[in-house]
């Protein structure tokens, strides 16, 4: 029973960055851009974040205040996700260039960016980044008080997470509910599936599409920025990510571009990374890490064929486009 | 009736590179009146209501609506001035409901009440009397359906002006006779409604007047009620203008190609070709004229193999060789055979070229066969390329350079080049001088009579019934899928030809 609290809890804490990372790439792809540099704006937001947040108690110093590092990080990595999702966009959108090939591009150009201010501030501090261990517990502990985690069974799963996992949880509802209830969620939709039909009935193409890239990336940021400050241990080493940026961009299929299933569907393709920890088998480990991206093949085999329409991805997602081809 | 002009155009314009599309248009649409706007393909029918929709600029002239002067630069301009269009593709995302697809891209409140949408689509259709589920998916919709959805969607943002690119091209005859009825019905509500058109019953049976085009100009206008087809027919083709076109005499005709009772079926289960029957000569030009989407296109594919037939038989007789049967034959087996195909769709580039290999790639499409294990043979297609780059004039830094890059009559060039390189024995081209200026188009027309006069069969299906009845031999008039007649292009009139393409002459005989 232990085994399994224990199992799942751990799947929540190591699913939250993808889950970040998942819904900022979804809200990318509902305008119809495929972004595969997601890896790299978590890169950047890692480090950044954690930039933000050593650099605000360095010059505090004993008056920090936990929840003004807290909004640093988030800013500090939301910034460095949205200008590297704007340089995506006026590569694609207004150059109109290949979003393969960019967004590839993107995410070697993040890794590098991530790791030199890493390594920078590594070297310039004396070879150790490492906030102080109170702000550590801010970031890491709950926000709830210890009766409630002490609920038994349902209490540590409940209220004994990060305060990244609730807000994310938010967020993932709050974006279901802008995509499927309103105006402009109507209207980014629209031009993710048809954008010549979006462009004929007047809405703005280019202003819909930066909008949802620039966010989608700043939010893919924060997600680097929660793997740092929680699994990481508010550390930079020489690890980085581990490669969860790519796991969300296989999460985005699993997900069916809808941004509640990123909840559940965090916490699953969480469940498949720590497994190898978990649940010892003798098989090597590295076939535990490829679970995450069997699951999302069979996921793409099983909604290819059934062909159900809204299950599909956004219809011109990954072209440019250009009002004079219609 | 002046105070009841709802949309006025002065001298409007448009010219594309250096085709002109409009030339000083004037037009006047009014409240409570359904006109109908008549012409053939590329008289610019449609280029002229894109402009009031939004979709294309005028380079000169002035727009009017209800007496103001007004500038529409976008489609969202357009609905301001309650000017809506309902185009031949239809603009609806597949995914979203029906109100969704209504609500898409209008002002208001953040949080979509799709309820309210409803109920006023509901009303709409009642006023209207049409039927509309406003949950049903658009991908769950038949085109009939669909089309009263963009109906909807222009009423629902209170277009007085309705536009409809000729709504009727995909709707089965009951349809079209409830379309008609809501036409009326809104026209009774006062809505000013344009169709365009180049189908002349409907005219008749709908418009109040008429307004034709040709060739870009306004030919003029009438009320239906005064007008029989016959006059609007003359005005739609107008005078037999003489092009000085050479015509050698054929030579010693003999059957080649012999199209009995062809019937083609496409995917969607309409009837594209029906029972067709015709004999193509070696040695002389058959020409093949109608409306746009008569079965052109299908014809020539059918007998090229890349579309199957459904019935019939398409019987082939090379020069001094035993008659074969294509009909089901493997393209590959056609084009070896001597078979060529030149088909110039509307963007030129889509069917036939690659557009970013040089002209040595495309010449290798022809002959990638050829050539030891993997690899192939570049020497020979290279020197083609340069063969017909000299040949024919064709305009490029380099046989290399990518013919995307080409001006158009170069790539045509390149195209129908190729299909004479392979020394065919049928050679069929579509369009070929689609959008050439006049001296490429000459080119193209020598190419053709030398083919011709070396003992080719050629069909050339074709769009200016001008260049028809002066380059080919024989006519073959298509109306929708049907055989309407083949006529000596040497004695018939364009009078003739137009009456044949909208079908009001008595079934003539359709075999030749």
């Amino acid at each position: 029973m232990n085994a399994v609290i224990a199992l799942i809890f751990n799947a929540i804490l190591n699913g939250t960055p993808l889950m970040y990372g998942t819904m900022g790439e979804i809200l990318t792809e509902k305008s119809g851009n495929l972004n595969l540099g997601v890896e790299g704006l978590m890169y950047m937001g890692g480090a950044l974040g954690l930039a933000g947040a050593f650099y605000y108690e360095k010059a505090a110093g004993a008056g920090v205040n936990g929840l003004l590092a807290m909004v640093i990080a988030i800013a500090c990595a939301f910034l460095a996700g949205a200008l590297g999702s704007l340089i995506f966009s006026v590569i694609t959108i207004s150059l109109r260039a290949n979003q393969n090939v960019t967004g590839l591009a993107l995410a070697i150009f993040g890794t590098g960016v991530g790791q030199f201010v890493g390594e920078y501030m590594r070297t310039m501090e004396g070879g150790y980044i490492a906030v102080s261990n109170e702000l550590k517990n801010f970031f890491q502990n709950a926000p709830f008080p210890q009766t409630l985690q002490n609920i038994p069974v349902v209490g540590k799963l409940l209220f004994g997470h990060n305060i990244f996992v609730y807000l994310g949880v938010l967020l993932a509802l709050a974006m279901g509910f802008f995509i499927s209830r309103t105006r402009w969620g109507l209207n980014l939709r629209s031009v993710g599936e048809s954008p010549a039909t979006a462009d004929a009935a007047g809405i703005n193409i280019a202003r819909y599409k930066y909008l949802a890239t620039v966010m989608g990336g700043g939010i893919s940021g924060i997600g680097g920025m929660v793997y740092i400050m929680t699994i990481a241990g508010c550390v930079w080493n020489h690890e980085g990510l581990a490669g969860v940026g790519w796991l969300a961009v296989a999460l985005v299929i699993f997900c069916l571009w809808r941004p509640v299933n990123a909840i559940w569907g965090s916490v699953l393709f969480g469940a498949l990374m720590i497994l190898y920890l978990r649940v010892q088998l003798p098989i090597p480990s590295e076939i535990y890490k490829i679970l995450p991206y069997v699951v999302t093949l069979v996921v793409l085999i099983f909604t290819s064929l059934r062909k159900k329409r809204e299950d599909q991805p956004p219809e011109s997602l990954g072209i440019a486009y250009f009002r004079e081809e219609r | 009736m002046a105070d009841n002009c709802a949309v006025e155009l002065r001298k409007v314009s448009k010219a594309f590179g250096n085709v002109v599309a409009n030339d000083n248009i004037d037009l006047k649409i009014y409240k409570g009146e359904i006109l109908s706007l008549l012409g053939e393909n590329g008289s610019g029918k449609t280029t002229l209501m894109n402009m009031l929709s939004g979709i294309y600029y005028p380079d000169s002239g002035e727009i009017l609506v209800n007496g103001q002067q007004v500038t529409i630069t976008s489609p969202r301009d357009a609905f301001e001035y309650g000017i809506g269009m309902i185009h031949q593709h239809f603009k609806l995302i597949d995914v979203l409901s029906a109100a969704e697809n209504v609500v898409l891209g209008l002002e208001g409140p953040a949080l979509l009440d799709l309820k309210a949408v409803s109920a006023r689509m509901s009303e709409i259709a009642r006023r209207y009397n049409f039927a509309m589920d406003p949950a049903k998916k658009v991908y769950d919709m038949s085109v009939s359906e669909k089309q009263t959805l963009e109906i909807i969607k222009v009423l629902y943002r209170g277009a007085d002006i309705l536009i409809l690119d000729e709504p009727t091209a995909v709707l089965t005859p009951q349809e079209t006779q409830r379309l008609f009825e809501i036409l009326r019905s809104m026209k009774e509500n006062g809505k000013a409604i344009v169709i365009i058109t180049h189908k002349l019953h409907e005219v008749m049976e709908l418009a109040d007047r008429v307004c034709v085009l040709r060739k870009g100009c306004f030919v003029g206008e009438r009320q239906v009620s005064e007008v029989t087809p016959q006059i609007m027919t003359d005005m739609m083709v107008g005078r037999q203008v003489t092009l000085n076109i050479d015509r050698p005499e054929p030579v010693e005709p003999e059957p080649r190609l012999r199209v009995r009772d062809l019937t083609v079926v496409n995917a969607e289960g309409i009837t594209k070709l029906d029972r067709v029957n015709f004999t193509a000569m070696g040695g002389e030009i058959l020409g093949i004229a109608g409306i746009a989407g008569s079965g052109q296109k299908e014809l020539l594919e059918t007998i090229a193999g890349l579309q199957p037939a459904a019935g019939g038989s398409i019987l082939y007789t090379p020069k001094g060789q035993p008659p074969m049967e294509l009909a089901g034959k493997h393209p590959m087996q056609i084009k070896a055979a001597g078979v060529a195909m030149a088909f110039v769709p509307e963007d030129r580039l889509g069917m036939g070229l690659v557009g970013g290999m040089g002209m040595t790639g495309n010449m290798m499409l022809r002959s990638w066969r050829q050539g030891k294990g993997a690899f192939v043979h570049r020497r020979e297609p290279g020197a083609l390329a340069t063969q017909v780059k000299e040949d024919l004039e064709v305009v490029t830094p380099d046989i290399d350079y990518p013919v995307r890059r080409l001006s158009g009559g170069n790539v045509q060039k390149v195209l129908v080049g190729r299909e004479i390189a392979s020394a065919p024995s049928v050679l069929m081209t579509a369009y070929a001088v689609r959008g050439l200026d006049i001296n490429t188009s000459y080119t193209i027309y020598h190419l053709l009579n030398q083919q011709k006069q070396k003992g080719v069969a050629v069909i050339f299906v074709g769009e200016d019934l001008d260049v028809l009845l002066e380059l080919c031999d024989r006519i073959l008039v298509l109306y929708d899928g049907k055989v309407s007649g083949i006529v000596e292009a040497r004695t018939a009139t364009k009078d003739q030809l137009g009456l044949m393409m909208t079908r009001l002459q008595e079934e003539g005989e359709t075999d030749a």
